[in-house]
């Protein structure tokens, strides 16, 4: 390392620039953009009132996206999410009614059941080795035909409003924003609980998992539990923006819908790599707010909402790219080729042999109404 | 040096997709000739049919009173004696769907009705095929019941309406009497079309009821589930044409029918400025709508819904100022009521308009009482009142 | 000696595809039973017609789909291709016979710029063939959405005829579907960019260690998929009568297809699959869906039983294979 006169603190801001415009940071990069534009737009967004109000519908999108980071992480995906919040909404709809002091017991069953779809996909996963595209897959048609088959397709009453507080309320009255959200305080909590996970020697071993299975199962890592933990993660998660869904947007068997796909979009625009073993949580969430952004700046700019799609694919395609094109460049120099046995180089076309991979939207197009 | 030409390729290849994209918005001008057939252009706006709508809101309609399902308007009737005839008859049923609430309401009515039509000995068995909304589907299975089906009369719910003529024309040849309800087809060859007023007269009803109750200038936010289905374009269409007329501004959003979506359209709009009005094309999620309002503490809007009970219920608990306009669930019993008619030779109406009227605020809380029980995803004029298992069998919602 | 070292690899290569005709049958015989109890007739012509259309469309999109998993990618965009190759194929045509080639021309020619625009990005750009398919199908979407309020265009009986006839029992259209998907078995099977998809998704980085320009079988298994995909709109457009921009996402092509490619023995990660096996998962959802409609099984239900079919089945098979390897050298044991 040359040794320079420039002062640390040049260095430092020279290094944070830099990777801001790395793929690792080029997510906040275009999230302080986008929210830029949309101040622009509406001054009053800036307001920190209204600020708020933005985190907490972003919040469950982007507790979703924690989940589905770690399970991409490790090198798997999962589709079931989507159709484990529709499930999760209507049975609080349904168990909870009216009754709020059912409130306690009906969210413990949530969680349970949660743990249990998780702990499936996992395990037939790992153990039964059916790639995770097709096993989740699989639990998204059959909860959500479960869902729609117990609930007649249709809403049940929205559940008592103490339960929907946690979705709809938050700490009143405070002083400069007004109200802090009881959403905006769980992502917190998620987030740091994120953080934490992924620092601790089972996130590391997720990440290695992600990158190289067989030299782990050399190292003694159980890779099927870690794996499954981390699908049990993702049901979990999906979970928690269930209960905060059905505060916010009510009972129906279409909440929920996409999200799964929602959620790969924010991991991958976050930088982290399909296929495992590179990311970061903080960036995963980032990407979740960058595609939230993207879609109020629509709504902002009366952009025709029929051009959405058109847009959102080409800023997914754009961000990707840059990443995949960015990340080899700076790849330049002796670096250990992939072995052999891995087969893996993230960053090229392939897809390595041992990750599974997935999908994507198609929902068969539901017409919710009448005639 | 490679990779910036591959990197322009690439470029170079996306662009080609949208460039293309552009350049193929009008494939006509490529191809000056005009065939044999015309092409159906979707103009969803037609002066024609929204002209008829609105004379037929206000003609009272003719049939037994206090049975909706059975009365029509302007009817010209049409001679089924040809197809009389003794013994309990098998309907072959092919189903758009039970996507979404309005259907799945009208579905077990319609169970309901064919129970005492089975009694009556009219009808020996409905045979149902559902195509999960994809119009390939319903086309292979309107096929089927013509190859396999033994059927004495097709029953058809069609998905879309252009794509679904050459089979139900297919079924006409059969010989066999044809019924087609809720959305019609390009072909006049079935026995009758079963459908309230329409589309046109929706949008009239609701789109007056706003502009009467709000002033020009005033912002109306227009929710929408899905583009392209005929039986909600044409409602916007009458609707925005009225506004526009009248100097409201309207803006509309498509919602996927995801409450969540809902709430957060409307958040945005009541961030950019006021909002004084809410218009939705079909009711399911109208009240993530108004919590949006109250969530940011705003007044709430003169509001135009549907007859959903969910709508109806927040309707009567807030207050507001709102309409909810029908597309009249009972049509549902109307198809199994014709295909009695027709095989006692009756008389039927070629075209059956079915009353299509709004629940306005003096109707609202004996509507309810009526519907007391029911879930939310119920429809209030789904006719069942004096059919058996009313009510339970709609409150509990099992899906037959 | 050589029929021990012949007798290995030709009992991998038989498994998983015979695997799946198996379950084929033993899916049949189920059915067959449970429709019969229902009081209709499994075999009956209608049936099998109804079974066999059920196969073209699927059938045409699996095809290519199997091409672009076995080069190690994936196609999402392919429910947008078919809507707007339906749509323009209707629109040129406009119910006049003498339109049909350019139409059909017209319709083919946008599914490979989609399918080139597809293998660009993923190979070009570096995007993993999922985002790339999926940004690609997403801008075809808003395209669709801005200028197509619903089903547009007329298709000329003529051309309604190859989506509606049959020989005997057989639709023309099914005749087609096999008729491309044994070009495209030869295709991967005698020709060098064949081989070369296969390399390709089986290790990228061995391919180009040996020489091989990875860049070109990926955007061809792409470019493949796309005018398969565009056949399925034509095919659709046939049926149809008339171009729909929503007909593909009706269908659930993209999941369904990549579904029944994985049912037929092809492995998500590339390199190993077979068409025929492709056929065999469509062979099997058509007769599911066939079963289920007979016996007015509850639409809702027919989801849960999709799914559970797909996971059970796969797992019947990657519980079997596991991570074989073909045996490099003929020992006692693998000559069993």
């Amino acid at each position: 390392m040359s040794d320079t006169t420039t002062p640390r603190f040049g260095r430092r801001a020279g290094n944070a620039l830099l990777t801001l415009i790395s793929p690792r940071g080029a997510v906040f990069l275009l999230l302080a953009v986008l929210l830029v534009f949309i101040a622009i737009l509406n001054p009053d967004f800036a307001e920190p009132g209204q600020f708020i109000r933005f985190v907490q519908r972003v919040a469950p999108i982007a507790i979703v996206a924690i989940g589905q980071y770690f399970v991409i992480v490790s090198g798997e995906f999962d589709l079931s999410m989507g159709s484990v919040i529709a499930a999760q909404v209507v049975i609080a709809g349904n168990l909870i009614g009216q009754d709020d002091s059912k409130s306690v017991p009906v969210l413990l069953l949530m969680i349970g059941f949660g743990i249990l779809v998780g702990l499936v996909n996992g395990l037939v996963t790992t153990l039964l080795r059916v790639p995770s595209f097709i096993v989740t897959l699989g639990m998204m048609l059959a909860l959500l035909g479960g869902v729609y088959y117990v609930t007649g397709g249709s809403a049940s009453e929205n559940p008592a409003d103490g339960f929907r507080e946690i979705g709809r309320g938050g700490i009143r009255d405070v002083p400069v924003v007004d109200i802090i959200p009881w959403a905006v305080i769980i992502l917190a909590v998620a987030l740091a609980a994120a953080i934490v996970i992924s620092k601790s020697p089972f996130g590391k071993s997720l990440i290695a998992v992600g990158d190289n299975v067989t030299t782990q199962r050399y190292s003694g890592v159980r890779v099927w539990w870690v794996k499954t933990v981390a699908f049990i993660i993702s049901s979990l998660s999906s979970t928690i923006a269930g209960v905060l869904l059905v505060g916010y947007a009510g009972v129906h068997p279409s909440v929920g819908r996409g999200y799964e796909f929602i959620a790969i979009t924010a991991v991958v625009l976050g930088g982290v790599v399909l296929g495992g073993g590179r990311g970061w949580v903080v960036a995963a969430v980032a990407g979740a707010f960058t595609l939230e952004a993207l879609f109020t700046l629509l709504n902002f700019a009366d952009v025709p909402s029929t051009w959405r799609s058109t847009i959102q694919g080409i800023i997914i395609i754009a961000a990707v790219a840059y990443s995949a094109v960015a990340f080899r460049a700076r790849r330049k120099g002796p670096t250990p080729s992939a072995s052999l046995e891995s087969g893996k180089e993230p960053e090229l076309a392939g897809v390595p042999a041992d990750a599974a991979h997935t999908p994507g939207p198609g929902q068969r197009q539901q017409i919710t109404n009448g005639g | 040096m490679r990779r910036n030409m591959n990197m322009a390729a690439a470029i170079v290849g996306v662009a080609a997709v949208i460039a293309l994209a552009g350049c193929t918005t009008d494939p006509s001008v490529t191809d000056p000739d005009e065939g044999d057939g015309t092409t159906e252009e979707i103009n969803w706006f037609d002066q024609a049919v929204f002209d008829k709508q609105d004379a037929e809101r206000d003609v009272v309609p003719e049939g037994p009173d206090g049975q909706p399902y059975l009365q029509y308007i302007n009817a010209e009737m049409t001679d089924t004696s040809a197809f009389a005839s003794e013994g309990a008859k098998k309907v072959c049923f092919a189903n758009a769907s039970i996507s979404n609430p309005w259907r799945v309401t009208g579905w077990i009515t319609m169970n309901q009705q064919l129970k005492v039509l089975q009694e009556q000995g009219a009808i020996s068995e409905m045979e149902t095929r559902d195509a999960q909304d994809s119009d390939d589907t319903q086309i292979a299975d309107i096929d089927y019941f013509i190859e396999e089906g033994n059927c004495d009369v097709f029953l058809i719910s069609p998905n879309s309406t252009a794509a679904m003529t050459p089979a139900v024309e297919r079924a006409c040849d059969t010989g066999k009497p044809v019924i087609v309800f809720d959305r019609g087809v390009l072909t006049d060859c079935p026995v009758t079309f079963i459908h309230p007023i329409g589309g046109a007269a929706w949008g009239i009803d609701t789109s007056e009821f706003l502009i009467d109750n709000l002033e020009p200038g005033d912002k109306v936010v227009a929710l929408r589930i899905l583009p392209g289905v005929d039986v909600l374009e044409t409602r916007w269409a009458a609707a925005k044409k009225l506004f526009d007329d009248a100097g409201i501004e309207a803006v509309d959003y498509f919602t996927g029918g995801d409450p969540a979506e809902i709430k957060k359209i409307i958040s945005d709009e009541l961030a950019k400025g006021e909002v004084n009005g809410i218009w939705m094309d079909a009711g399911d999620g109208g009240v993530a709508a108004l919590e949006a309002f109250e969530d940011l503490g705003v007044d709430y809007p003169v509001m135009t819904g549907e007859d959903q009970i969910s709508f109806l219920k927040k309707w009567q608990s807030t207050g507001i100022t709102a309409l909810a306009p029908v597309y009249s669930n009972f049509q549902w019993r109307t198809a199994l009521l014709a295909v009695q008619k027709i095989f006692a030779g009756e008389e039927v109406p070629k075209e059956w308009i079915l009353p299509q009227k709004p629940i306005t605020a003096d109707e609202l809380d004996e509507v309810l009482a009526v519907n007391e029980g029911m879930p939310d995803g119920h429809y209030a004029t789904f006719g069942g009142e004096d059919l058996p298992g009313y009510p339970e069998v709609w409150q509990e919602r099992i899906v037959p | 000696m050589s029929t021990a070292t012949a007798r290995p690899k030709r009992r991998i290569r038989l498994d998983s595809t015979v695997i799946v005709y198996l379950a084929l049958i033993v899916v049949i015989i189920i059915g067959a039973i449970l429709v019969n109890t229902a009081g209709r007739n499994f075999f009956s012509l209608g049936s099998i017609r109804g079974i066999l259309t059920g196969m073209s469309v699927l059938g045409l999109v699996a095809v290519g789909q199997t091409l672009v998993i076995l080069a190690g990618s994936l196609d999402l965009s392919v429910p947008y291709v078919i809507s707007l190759a339906s749509l323009l194929a209707a629109e040129t045509m406009r119910g006049n016979p003498n339109n049909m080639a350019q139409g059909v021309l017209l319709a083919l020619a946008f599914a490979a710029v989609a399918g080139l625009a597809n293998g660009l990005v993923v190979t070009k750009l570096k995007v993993h063939g999922f985002i790339a398919t999926l940004g690609v199908g997403l801008i075809i979407k808003g395209y669709l959405d801005t200028n197509y309020q619903g089903s547009a265009g007329k298709v000329p009986a003529a051309f309604q005829f190859i989506g509606a006839t049959g020989l005997g029992p057989v639709p023309i259209s099914t005749i087609i579907m096999l008729a491309l998907a044994t070009l495209v078995y030869l295709f991967l099977k005698k020709t060098r960019t064949g081989h070369h998809i296969y390399a390709v998704g089986g290790s990228l980085e061995v391919s180009r260690l040996s020489g091989l320009r990875t860049a070109r079988p990926i955007i061809v298994a792409h470019v493949i998929c796309s005018v398969m995909a565009g056949l399925a709109g034509l095919l659709l457009a046939s049926r149809l009568g008339v171009g729909s921009p929503t007909v593909g996402s009706q269908g659930g092509y993209d999941l369904l297809s990549i579904a029944a490619v994985v049912l037929g023995g092809t492995i998500l990660a590339g390199g190993r699959g077979s068409i025929w096996g492709t056929i065999g998962g469509v062979a099997i959802f058509a007769v599911l869906d066939s079963v289920m409609s007979a016996i007015q099984f509850n639409p809702f239900l027919k989801d849960v039983v999709r799914g559970v079919v797909i996971v059970a089945a796969v797992a019947i098979y990657t519980g079997r294979r596991v991570e074989r390897r073909r045996a490099r050298f003929a020992t006692k044991e693998t000559a069993r």
